[in-house]
Order: structure tokens, then C-alpha cells, then sequence
């Protein structure tokens, strides 16, 4: 049977979609300032942070209304649950990307300090990460919220191996490397973060279908 | 611990089958709650605790159904008498007796020479203090309880199972004549009394459910289709049929 609930309901997940795809786009432009050295990228990122803290404000009146109104019970109560904490997941990964632009800003500013290898590649762990974790919640596709999952213990590893090469090959050896050096380090640690925030929304798909709570309960899998 | 256990118990109302292999196990000194759709077996179930149905003609059970590990069904509780005392049952509408406030109470306790005269003030103290109404009608005790408000109406019946020490307190839709807030504060009242009470209650209202609940159990056709904690029931139901009907899909 059709609610008038369910019409509300479809009207929350487009606006996460709508969220998460322009979360999306930040993510891919602020890592391709920094790959290209394009100021402007950086900039476009910058500007679109703040329609997305709008749509994070949207979204979590539209759920509290639909709780104080609605006062819904088990998949529908899990998938609000979802989306509140979701919106909010999503609105720091943008963040994040404006972090990585800022870093890209001040990167453009210097001559470079090596070819981009390892980054691009957890970049691209990052940007597939975020993907699957929305496709997963679109699908409702449990199995791919698990390898979401799985693989931030992946961007983990190449942001430790990175980090490494960055302070003991260039600003043990080299101090004056620091001030190109710093800004790739904090760059990997927000793509990484980045990486946490997809895992948090897989999590969350999971509890929405399974009303399985795995978030720090990795043993649940 | 254990206070009221049924094991496949079934019921007619002559050929019509409305309880169906029910096999629970209530805890005491909890509230459980029992949902489900309009002619689901809910309120039959609640009546075969004090074996109310016995009043209604071409009824038929079978299997078995234990209060403190005593068979209410057959021999434990021959004594229907002292069924009730230890079941007592609260209704939809509110139903004083045309007597006074006092007499109400005591009335239970005359009947069955449960106390001695003397003791009766003392006890509809005690049973007007449990239901919050002392304050506003020890002054007024030998009013004719038709006069009161419904909701004060509603705990006087409430006062009135009480007075007669039952273990377990039966409520069938005891808030569906109240209004908003005099339900609220009958709710209330029920978290109160399930520190000394076991309680049952029966209702269409889900909000109420999840509100004064410790469990809950889902009826359709006669069967009880899941049982458990009201938190699980209302957040993570393990049955469709439950998610179906409590998400208001059933229909």
C-alpha cells in the first residue's frame, strides 16, 4: 500500500542524491586542482561549499519534520536516522575538499616538489569510495556497503606510505622541503578522512537494511 | 522471571478459530503490550488471563496457559473467584459502580471478605494514593464516583483492581475514552504500578505501545506473529507482517 509518508520519503533520498553528487563533484575538482595546478578548479570548490551546508540545513529540518509529524517506526525511522547522519557525513567530506583546494592553492603558489603518484591513487580510492557508499544506498546494496568498508583499510595503508616518503625522504633530508611537503601530508590525511566519512555512510546502509548496528562493531560484518 | 506463560494454546468461538497455537512467555513486573488489526484475537487473549471468555457461549480451548506456574486452564485455578483477585482487569470505558468513591474501591475486598472492616480505610488510602487520586478526594469519599471526570473515573478502576492485591493488572484499551492528556497521565500511572504489577495491555494506538511498553507482541488472525522487546519491535521488527503493520503498510 502507498503512503503520502512514501512520497515524502522519496522526496528525502532525492535530496541526499542531490547532496552527494555535488559532493562528489567537489571531491573530483579539488583533487584535480591539485593534480593540474589549477587555480580556478580550487576556487569553483571553495564557492560551492556553502550550497551544500544549505542542503545539510535543508535536510535535517525536512527529517525532523517528517519525525515530529510522521513519528515513524523501523525502516522508515532507520532510514531518516540514516539520512541525518548521512547529510552530515557528506557536508564534511566537503569540507574536506575544500581543505585539499586550500592546500591546492598554496601548492600552486610553488614551483613542484615531486610528480603526484601515490596521491592521485588514494584520490582515486577516495572518489570510488564515496561512489560505491551512495550507490550502496541508493541499491540498498549490503554487500558493496561491506567493501566500502573493506577498503579504507586500503587508503589507510597508501596514506601511511605517503606520509612516510614525504617526511623522511624530502623534510628530514631537505628542511626547506617543508612548506611543499606539509601541505601533500595534510592532503593525504584529508582524503583519508574522506575515505572515513564513505565508510560511516556504508555503515549507515547497513543498519538501514539489516538494522545491523556495525559502526565500531567491525566483528558484525 | 516468568508470570504468565502460554504453550499452543488455542480458542473457538464455536467453529471459528481465533487463537492459534499462541505460545508466549510474559515476564513479571513488566508492561507487555499487544498490537494488532481490529478482530486479530488481542483482546481474546487478554481474556483468557482471567478466563473472561468463559462467559461467552460455544467457546473451546486447548493447550495449556500457566500464571506462576499454575495452570489457569484446568485445576490450578478451579476457583474462579480467586483467578480474578490475582488477575484483576481494567476496561475500554471507565465503569464505576453507581456508588460511592469509597464503596467503589472497597468493593472487590467486600465481596470476597478479602479484609476486615476495619482495614478498609486504610486500604482505599493506599489504593486512591497508587492511582494519584487521594490528594483530590479524600475530602470527597463518600461522593457518588459517577460524578468524577473520566480519567478519574478510569483510575478508580484502576484503584478498585488494585485494592484486592492482584499480581497481574489486564487493560483492554484502558486510554481509548480518555483524552490526550488524561491518557498521558494514565500512562503515567502504569510505569508507576509495574514496579508492583505485572501488566497487560491491549491497544490500537502503536504510539501508546511504544510509549509505555517493555514488550510487545504482534497478533494478526489469530496468531501471535512476534514477540519481543518493545524497542526491538519498533525500531528493527523481525517479521514483515510486523513491519508491514506498524509502518502503517498493512492494508
Amino acid at each position: 500500500m502507498e503512503r503520502i509518508f512514501d512520497e515524502e520519503l522519496k522526496q528525502l533520498r532525492q535530496y541526499i542524491l542531490t547532496m552527494a553528487s555535488l559532493v562528489e563533484e567537489a571531491i573530483f575538482k579539488s583533487v584535480e586542482a591539485l593534480k593540474q595546478r589549477d587555480k580556478s578548479l580550487a576556487e569553483a570548490v571553495i564557492a560551492s561549499d556553502k550550497k551544500i551546508d544549505e542542503l545539510e540545513n535543508k535536510i535535517d529540518e525536512f527529517c525532523l519534520d517528517l519525525i515530529a509529524l510522521r513519528q515513524p517506526v523501523a525502516q522508515d525511522l532507520r532510514f531518516i536516522t540514516m539520512a541525518m547522519q548521512s547529510d552530515a557525513d557528506l557536508e564534511r567530506m566537503a569540507d574536506l575538499a575544500v581543505d585539499i583546494a586550500q592546500r591546492a592553492e598554496e601548492l600552486i603558489a610553488q614551483p613542484p616538489l615531486k610528480p603526484l603518484i601515490d596521491i592521485p591513487k588514494l584520490a582515486e580510492i577516495a572518489q570510488k569510495m564515496v561512489k560505491e557508499a551512495i550507490d550502496a544506498f541508493i541499491n540498498k546494496d549490503v554487500e558493496l556497503a561491506k567493501k566500502v568498508m573493506l577498503a579504507d583499510r586500503e587508503a589507510d595503508a597508501l596514506r601511511d606510505l605517503v606520509q612516510k616518503e614525504l617526511i623522511y625522504d624530502y623534510m628530514v633530508k631537505d628542511g626547506t622541503t617543508a612548506p611543499r611537503a606539509v601541505p601533500l601530508i595534510l592532503v593525504t590525511r584529508h582524503l583519508e578522512r574522506i575515505c572515513d566519512h564513505a565508510t560511516n555512510i556504508a555503515e549507515d546502509v547497513i543498519y538501514m537494511t539489516e538494522a545491523k548496528m556495525v559502526r565500531h562493531h567491525p566483528e558484525k560484518l | 522471571m516468568s508470570k504468565i506463560i502460554a504453550k499452543d494454546l488455542n480458542l473457538w468461538y464455536g467453529a471459528f478459530h481465533a487463537l492459534k497455537h499462541i505460545h508466549l512467555d510474559f515476564d513479571e513486573r513488566r508492561i507487555t503490550a499487544i498490537i494488532g488489526p481490529s478482530g486479530c484475537g488481542k483482546s481474546t487473549l487478554l481474556r483468557v488471563f482471567n478466563r473472561m471468555n468463559d462467559l461467552v457461549e460455544g467457546v473451546r480451548m486447548k493447550g495449556e496457559v500457566l500464571i506462576d506456574d499454575k495452570s489457569i486452564l484446568d485445576g490450578g485455578f478451579n476457583d474462579l473467584v480467586k483467578l480474578r483477585k490475582k488477575v484483576g482487569m481494567v476496561f475500554q470505558r471507565p465503569n464505576p459502580f453507581p456508588l460511592s468513591v469509597y464503596e467503589n474501591v472497597i468493593f472487590g475486598l467486600k465481596v470476597h471478605h478479602l479484609a476486615k472492616k476495619n482495614d478498609f480505610d486504610a486500604i482505599v488510602q493506599e489504593s486512591l494514593e497508587s492511582v494519584l487520586l487521594w490528594n483530590d478526594l479524600k475530602d470527597k469519599l463518600r461522593k457518588n464516583a459517577l460524578g468524577l471526570s473520566l480519567e478519574q473515573k478510569q483510575r478508580l478502576c484502576i484503584a478498585r483492581t488494585i485494592a484486592v492485591k492482584p499480581d497481574i493488572v489486564l487493560m483492554d484499551e484502558p486510554c481509548s475514552a480518555l483524552d490526550p492528556q488524561a491518557t498521558l497521565k494514565i500512562e503515567e500511572l502504569m510505569q508507576r504500578l509495574k514496579k508492583e504489577y505485572t501488566i497487560v495491555i491491549v491497544t490500537h494506538n502503536m504510539q501508546q505501545a511504544a510509549r509505555v511498553s517493555d514488550d510487545t507482541g504482534f497478533m494478526l488472525l489469530g496468531e501471535l506473529i512476534e514477540f519481543g522487546k518493545t524497542v526491538e519491535i519498533f525500531t528493527a521488527p523481525k517479521d514483515k507482517r510486523t513491519e508491514d503493520y506498524i509502518t502503517g503498510r498493512y492494508g
